[in-house]
């Protein structure tokens, strides 16, 4: 059983403070981590290999070159392989343009069976790919996964808990499947210091477009969007002065008079 | 400015961080109460993370990795909240074991060193007792030769680990010879006949550290846990004694980074006559000047580290920086407490805890004297000089 898991590179949201223009949070030269719901997702792709009878963790990201960083953490948890596909031409991609790339990676690297995703990322927030993701490759997706109740690689069967707002659903599918998984999974591990000096000298395949065969063409943003700020309103404000007994007096006949009440 | 550090060692940094922060700040309280930090549990924790082990060799489980990683370590234990904790913690992984690491038998090692990096086996170290402490050529405790055995007799004080340990590293009169010569480092397993724990003392600070007064009483244990040559413990010792004061260090640097930090963040915070306080200049000028003189220290005890990594004797260089710190960190707490005005003297500031805690720092692992001493020793001047 073949596992691969998405890990994207992210801002640290907690530290960004400087805006581009009073209303975009920028990211540049700001520190970058794993995707936090990211990190969920190895811990279960871990699990999945060590419990469940996986055979390979393969970490997949698609980001600039210093996303690598956020492959070698999940080589340091214990991921066997990573690969990082990186183009110039990707810069201004959306989500279906990633997801795109990413299901001509996976087929590059033969399919996986089980693909486990992080429920979103924290800076875009879509949780858009693995859905657009599983359509491209014609798979089922298990989103907002709780809880592996039950694989088995042989019969090509799962059986997981998906926390649903205001409930819980137990669903089964066949593999090759999609997950995408929530807190309650499981609680990351740390990265060992052997894990470290590990993913230190371990290489990480970087694929661009070409690799792929994919044309920037074909991945271009299909929604355009733009940040404004809401219109302002022009709002008049009266003090009323006196006593307590005054101001309700004074207030009640406001009322009256603008036929609040 | 250039760093001495690989990506490897940003990642362990972020692991110790996130470590620090998870697993031993959110306890600081509970264990200051309790007198004591919970050593089995935790060193076993750090040791499935190989945290104990960074710069000892792979044979033994340990990293294999250089003394930059437990730079690493120390750097972020001295970020702690609970500088108990983390005094606690470096005495297992930079005063007890390096000596049995470098110098002890392979058959010592595997039954002693595999497991205390494992966090198997808690450590401390035996060196100090009730009239010796800086004066370590003073010591009294005996270790008589039965046949094959030593058998101990005396008593050792100031030991952080001490009601918690399965072994101690311990330093102890061989033979009959008097000041530095006929002593020797001795594993001693607290599970032997004739250990026992006097005491645990109630200290001014570093109170979720238990630090113990040992009592050994015909203690026999196998003369096959010398480490080293018998009669040869003195000198490993002095080694040792280098590595424990670059330590603490640099673990009282960014200590000092931490409280200066939460002092610039009250100050921000606080506001008095019209305005933040940090915007008033003596209160800003102070910090600064404290900022620039840990940022000195840094580099030192840097320094240091590159000596010790290239195997070059550092003794002048670390006692200074030891020195520095002792005197820097008073200094520092002190400051911190004035700027927090009533609340650095509540305990519901954290920079109560350390002004009490810190203190330690130019008392412990050497006191400043012993750090003047050794100094003036290789500046050419002292009681003995012409």
């Amino acid at each position: 059983m073949n596992i691969i898991t998405l890990v994207k590179q992210t801002p640290d949201t907690a530290k960004l403070s400087r805006t581009l223009n009073g209303l975009q949070l920028s990211a540049d030269g700001q520190p970058r981590i794993v995707n936090p719901w990211d990190e969920y997702a190895i811990e279960t792709a871990l699990q999945l290999k060590e419990k469940h009878g996986g055979k390979k963790v393969t970490a997949l990201s698609l980001g600039k070159p210093e996303a690598a960083d956020a492959l070698r953490t999940s080589l340091a948890m214990g991921a066997d392989e990573a690969v990082l596909i990186s183009d110039p031409a990707l810069a201004t991609v959306d989500t279906l343009g990633t997801a795109r790339a990413l299901a001509a990676a996976i087929t590059r690297l033969g399919g996986a069976d089980l693909i486990v995703a992080g429920r979103s990322a924290i800076d875009g927030n879509d949780a858009a790919v693995p859905a657009q993701l599983a359509a491209l490759l014609g798979r089922p997706l298990l989103s907002y996964v709780a809880a592996l109740k039950a694989v088995d690689a042989g019969a090509k069967t799962i059986t997981v808990v998906r926390a649903l707002e205001g409930g819980r659903e137990t669903v089964s599918a066949t593999l090759p499947a999609i997950l995408t998984v929530v807190k309650e999974i499981a609680e990351p591990r740390y990265p060992s210091f052997m894990g470290i000096r590990k993913a230190a000298k371990a290489p990480i395949t970087t694929l661009a477009l070409k690799d792929l065969g994919l044309e920037a063409s074909a991945l271009a943003a299909g929604l355009s969007w733009q940040v404004g700020l809401p219109q302002t309103r022009e709002v008049n404000c009266e003090f009323i002065a006196g006593t307590p007994a005054e101001q309700a007096e004074a207030l009640v006949s406001k009322l009256i008079e603008q036929k609040v009440i | 400015m250039t760093t001495p550090f690989t990506p490897e060692h940003d990642m362990l940094r972020a692991v110790v961080r996130d470590f620090v922060r998870t697993e031993i700040d959110p306890h600081t309280e509970a264990w200051e109460k309790a007198g004591r930090f919970p050593a089995h549990s935790l060193l076993r924790k750090m040791g499935r993370l190989g945290l104990l082990g960074l710069s000892y060799p792979e044979a033994y489980g340990g990293g294999g990795g250089d003394y930059w990683f437990n730079t690493v370590l120390l750097e972020e234990l001295g970020r702690a909240e609970s500088l108990g904790v983390s005094l606690g913690l470096c005495v297992h992984t930079d005063m007890a074991t390096p000596a049995l690491a470098r110098h002890g038998s392979p058959d010592l090692r595997e039954r002693f060193l595999v497991p205390a990096i494992k966090g198997e086996l808690v450590s401390a170290i035996a060196v100090s007792e009730p009239d010796a402490g800086s004066d370590v050529a003073a010591l009294r405790t005996r270790a008589e030769i039965d046949g094959d055995d030593f058998v101990i007799n005396g008593s050792k004080m100031w030991i952080t680990n001490g009601t918690q340990a399965d072994f101690l590293t311990l330093l102890a009169r061989t033979s009959g010879e008097h000041g530095a010569r006929g002593m020797s480092l001795i594993i001693v397993p607290t599970s032997t006949p004739g250990f026992s724990v006097s005491r645990k003392l109630d200290k001014l600070g570093h109170r979720s550290s238990d630090t113990a007064i040992l009592a050994f009483d015909n203690v026999r244990v196998p003369r096959a846990n010398c480490i080293g040559v018998e009669g040869g413990g003195f000198k490993i010792q002095m080694e040792q004694f280098q590595r424990e004061r670059l330590a603490m260090t640099l673990m009282a640097i960014t200590s000092m980074e931490r409280a200066l930090d939460l002092t610039r963040g009250y100050l921000r915070e606080r506001r008095a006559f019209g305005g933040p306080l940090l915007r008033n200049q003596h209160l800003y000028f102070e910090l600064a000047g404290l900022y620039a003189e840990v940022e000195a220290l840094r580099q030192l005890a840097y320094q240091c580290v590159r000596s010790y990594v290239a195997g070059i004797d550092m003794t002048r260089e670390a006692s200074m920086a030891k020195l520095i710190a002792g005197r820097l960190t008073r200094r520092v707490a002190d400051t911190c407490v004035q700027f927090h005005g009533g609340m650095g003297y509540v305990e519901e500031y954290p920079i109560a805890r350390y002004f009490r805690d810190i203190r330690l720092y130019a008392i412990g692992g050497g006191a400043d004297e012993v750090m003047l001493e050794v100094i003036a020793k290789h500046q050419g001047m002292g009681p003995k000089s012409k």
